[in-house]
């Protein structure tokens, strides 16, 4: 194995730019490992190694001309099935877009293109992006490198398996109730939600319009720090993308220096944590601590209605959202349909799996004439109210530190039960409901060798504060340099 | 049993915009199938809308135009359904908040005969909202295709209340609506590019009944006398069931413009639950009251509001400002020529040979239906000079008749051709003429015409005026002959 793979992409970036190594040697080594263990991890979908190869090559000729456009040229960054790249798959784990082929490139794409990044790879999640387990995924189940036994997480679960594997050092993963967060926490990597409206949302894959947001997943804080500014800018085919200067986030690392002051929501650490991960999340509440950081205990009294109005709300837009694969363009098609309507009925049973039906069937009860205001609109007001909470909260904190889920990861075809499965996010989702940044990242590992995620919870748009206070926790501990055998 | 019908339409107006309503895809009339098309228009996975400001601005001008209460705030919901036409399988439209609530819509009804101006009055609207249109499905026998060119052109989609009570005022209403949009430059409405469609609501009830009749849905009308004729067949259908004692369901039923009858296409009960809400990709629209005042600048006058100040200024007669005024193209080109006479063209004179010359001609072409104004030869200032010409009696209107048709063809300047070929009237010389004249009327086959002249009969002279024109080719002066004439016949 080379030892290019377990270097972070901040280390990798440097040796490019000091001549050390070449792009086509660092994406190599990916390629290498990922062939290694691929068969294992079960992380892509699909890899089209030339196209890789050759997007290191024309980095390292940028660079010998002297044209290398900044960190992330030549790094590879392993995408989830769920952004579109012009001429690769664009599946998102369903049988609906198995054979879809994207004739355009996302918003983020475009910037990572544009900075030089190799593209590489299509990563595995739950169809649709709902799920916590890739379980839903429609042609695999990803492998947490921590335990094969066990899920990675998800929805994002192939990028966060991705990373921890040392496939890639860099991967994107998108969030609509803890999709980042959730398998970066089971899998022992950094992954971050950015504020609703910091990444636009051209060309992801809409689960929950609303909700939806791209981020990064990595081992370090400054490795995240680093991808985060490589896609962050206003962008106006998003109506939803938010204006506004840019910091310099690597920078803000180590300028940004505290001390801050840190709320603890009691409701987080009530019935249904585990408790190896609420020891793990008070030792690291004793760090701030000692760190000088005020710890204040708060009480976010609406946590307990997140869940509902997530399902709510998330269903309603994902039962329109997903009208659009309907078997007459570019989706699965089913054969023998008699007409318009019974191809909509074939093809779409055929082409959507469990999860998807339930949560359209669900969306579609909640929208319905004589149902919406009891459902739909109360759970809207909800909404409001938890955003609120959230913001009186940050009149008094800087940020918010929570665990990012109440139990470590768990073995495949563990939870049968929907709910079971929908209680994995109950830390993460109250998040996206408020359009909060928040980030993941290791703190420590249970008796049975799963680790265990701390969660921050910033203010809209202060991710540089919320980074900077994660990166001084990983500093300070030896987490990020723990790594999976396979 | 007397019986009166209430009609409310649901008029589509496609606008006037370089851009599709959600995308900057072109949309125009007539490409070639699925050419206008971009990710967002085939609603590909990770696409999103961006609104077009300019649909807006439109559907605000469209609002002012028919006096609508411009909304502060406006939101863009999803109208959830599934069929073909749509790519989305969601419509983006406003549900709860239009951009105009209310307005009228002032109409004109038929006078009592071509010279007489109609009746006035106002068509309540309920509001004026905006959406985007679907494509379009043509259907085979064993499959069907669609065309997404059309998907995603922004949409207005104007209410009327259920205030026109006949087939007439449907027709009215729909041509002054169309007229007012027109002359505004928001859309060609051209019904039969399907720039404007047209469903009408229609119920019955016995005269003095206060509650409205089971109301039927009508579509299909293709054009607005196909909408005219629908509306008034269902009218008859409704009073002969209701008669006949059938009750009249609540339905949806298509017009066939071929055996001009109305069927049924479904009942109420198979209606949709649309299950609208918000489009959360897409951000509320805050109207100010700085742009409307700026959009309101730019309004026309209204056409009716022309044809009355046409009426009261320029004395012009109702039959020739029912003709210039509808058409503000036309209307402009008239107030153009008008100023180019520099007070030395009577209106009249002007707008008659605008109306009869100019319109004659520009329909007479082997083109089909008439020549645009526009592709004509004859600008205002050919208008102009030809009435300064005839009325400062440098020609005759005889020859001006002459010279109308050389420019039309040749669009030389009135002016150069009547110098070159010499067609000025016959100035000063009397004599001359009045040699003409005692040749013509010393010829015996007027001298009918000549004793009945001196009994009395002054119009039995009329006869020889036209030899008499002919032998001047043309150049005399009518009032002259008339002058001399009767000096000679004494």
């Amino acid at each position: 194995m080379s030892d290019l793979i377990s270097k972070t992409a901040a280390k990798l970036s440097a040796m490019l730019a000091a001549g050390e190594v070449s792009s086509v040697e660092v994406t190599q080594a990916f390629i290498d490992r990922t062939e290694a263990v691929e068969e294992r991890v079960k992380a892509f979908n699909s890899c089209d190694k030339s196209w890789a190869l050759a997007q290191a090559e024309a980095s390292d000729k940028r660079r010998a001309a002297g044209q290398a456009s900044g960190p992330l040229d030549g790094i590879p960054v392993a995408l989830k099935d769920i952004i579109a790249v012009k001429d690769q798959p664009l599946t998102c784990s369903s049988r609906m877009l198995e054979n879809f082929v994207s004739p355009y490139d996302a918003h983020v794409t475009e910037l990572l293109k544009a900075q030089g990044a190799v593209l590489w790879g299509r990563l595995n999640m739950d169809e649709f992006a709902m799920g916590s387990s890739t379980e839903n995924s429609a042609f695999q189940t990803s492998r947490n490198p921590w335990n094969l036994d066990c899920v990675p997480g998800g929805s994002s679960g192939g990028s966060a398996a991705c990373v921890a594997a040392l496939e890639a050092p860099l991967s994107i993963g998108s969030d609509t109730g803890g999709s980042i967060r959730q398998p970066a926490a089971f899998c022992g990597v950094v992954g971050m939600k950015p504020t609703y409206g910091l990444v636009s949302r051209f060309g992801l894959v809409a689960f929950a319009s609303s909700l939806d947001q791209f981020g990064p997943f990595s081992r370090t804080v400054e490795d995240a720090a680093m991808l985060l500014q490589g896609i962050v800018g206003h962008d106006d085919r998003d109506s939803t993308s938010f204006k506004a200067e840019v910091p310099d986030y690597r920078a803000a690392l180590t300028q940004k220096q505290g001390p801050w002051k840190i709320g603890v929501p009691s409701e987080y650490f009530a019935k249904g944590l585990d408790p190896e991960i609420k020891a793990a999340v008070e030792d690291a509440i004793k760090f701030y601590e000692s760190e000088g950081c005020a710890i204040e205990e708060i009480s976010l009294k609406m946590t307990e209605y997140a869940l509902p109005v997530y399902y709510i709300l998330a269903t309603a837009e994902a039962s329109s959202n997903l009208g659009r694969y309907d078997g007459i363009r570019y989706t699965h098609r089913a054969k023998n349909a008699e007409d318009a309507i019974d191809l909509y009925y074939k093809s779409r049973a055929e082409g959507f799996g469990p999860e998807v039906k339930r949560r359209i069937i669900l969306g579609t009860y909640v929208l319905s004439s004589g149902y919406y205001d009891a459902y739909y609109l109360r759970a809207q007001k909800v909404r409001t109210l938890i955003r609120e909470e959230f913001m009186q909260v940050f009149q008094n904190v800087d940020a918010i530190l929570t665990p990012t889920t109440p139990t470590p990861s768990f073995k495949r075809g563990e939870k049968a039960d929907p709910l079971s499965m929908y209680l994995n996010d109950i830390y993460t989702i109250n998040v996206n409901l408020a359009g909060l940044p928040a980030i993941s990242v290791p703190c420590g590992f249970t008796s049975s060798k799963l680790p265990i995620g701390l969660q921050l919870i910033g203010k809209p748009f202060a991710e540089a504060d919320m980074l900077a206070m994660a990166h001084r926790y990983e500093q300070a501990h030896t987490w990020k340099d723990a790594v999976a055998a396979l | 049993m007397e019986f009166k019908a209430d009609i409310g339409l649901e008029v589509h107006v496609q606008l006037k915009t370089r851009s599709k309503m959600f995308t900057r895809a072109p949309y125009y009339y007539g490409a070639e199938p699925n050419t206008l098309t971009d990710p967002v228009v085939l609603a590909l996975p990770g696409v999103l809308p961006v609104m077009n400001k300019e649909a807006v601005r439109k559907t605000v001008q469209l609002g002012l135009l028919c006096k609508c209460e411009i909304a502060e705030r406006c939101k863009w919901d999803r109208k959830n359904y599934f069929y073909p036409d749509s790519p989305k399988n969601y419509q983006l439209s406003q549900f709860d908040q239009p951009i105009c609530n209310g307005g009228e819509v002032e109409i004109e009804m038929l006078g009592a005969s071509r010279n007489v101006m109609g009746e006035h009055r106002m068509v309540q609207l309920t509001r004026i909202h905006l959406e985007e249109d679907v494509g379009k499905l043509t259907h085979f026998a064993n499959d069907s295709l669609v065309d997404y060119n059309r998907a995603g052109a922004p949409l207005c989609e104007i209410v009327t209340e259920p205030d026109m009570h006949n087939a007439d005022e449907v027709f009215a209403f729909l041509t002054a609506l169309r007229n007012n949009i027109v002359a505004a430059g928001l859309s060609d409405c051209d019904m039969e590019k399907g720039q404007m469609r047209c469903d009408a609501n229609i119920s019955v009830r016995p005269v003095g009944q206060e509650q409205l009749g089971t109301k039927v849905e009508l579509k299909n009308m293709n054009t607005i006398s196909g909408v005219r004729n629908a509306v008034a067949y269902e009218i008859k259908r409704q009073i002969h069931a209701v008669m006949s004692k059938e009750p009249i369901t609540q339905q949806t039923r298509r017009w066939d413009p071929v055996t001009q009858v109305t069927s049924k296409m479904r009942d109420k009960e198979e209606s949709h639950d649309y299950r609208y809400f918000p489009d959360p990709d897409l951000m509320p629209v805050a109207i100010s009251a700085e742009l409307k005042e700026e959009l309101g600048k730019d309004l026309p006058e209204l056409p009716f509001d022309r044809q009355r100040r046409y009426m009261a200024e320029l004395d012009l007669p109702y039959t020739i400002t029912s003709v210039l005024c509808p058409d503000r193209a036309l209307a402009e080109f008239f107030e153009e020529a008008l100023a180019a006479t520099k007070g030395k063209g009577e209106p009249k004179a002007v707008a008659n040979l605008i109306v009869n010359e100019l319109l004659r001609e520009l329909s007479s072409g082997e083109q089909e239906g008439s020549l645009p104004l526009a592709e004509s030869k004859v600008t205002p200032a050919h208008i102009a000079e030809l009435v300064v010409l005839t009325e400062e009696g440098v020609i005759t209107k005889q020859i001006g008749k002459e010279v109308f048709i050389e420019m039309y063809q040749s669009g030389k300047m009135p002016s150069a051709i009547v110098e070159e070929k010499g067609l000025q009237a016959e100035q000063g010389d009397d004599g001359e003429l009045e040699a003409i004249i005692r040749e013509v009327a010393a010829d015996p086959k007027h001298e009918k015409a000549i004793a009945q002249f001196k009994e009395g009969n002054k119009k039995a002279i009329n006869s020889l005026i036209g030899p008499i024109m002919k032998a001047t080719q043309g150049k005399a002066d009518p009032r002259k002959i008339m002058e001399l004439l009767a000096k000679v016949l004494g």
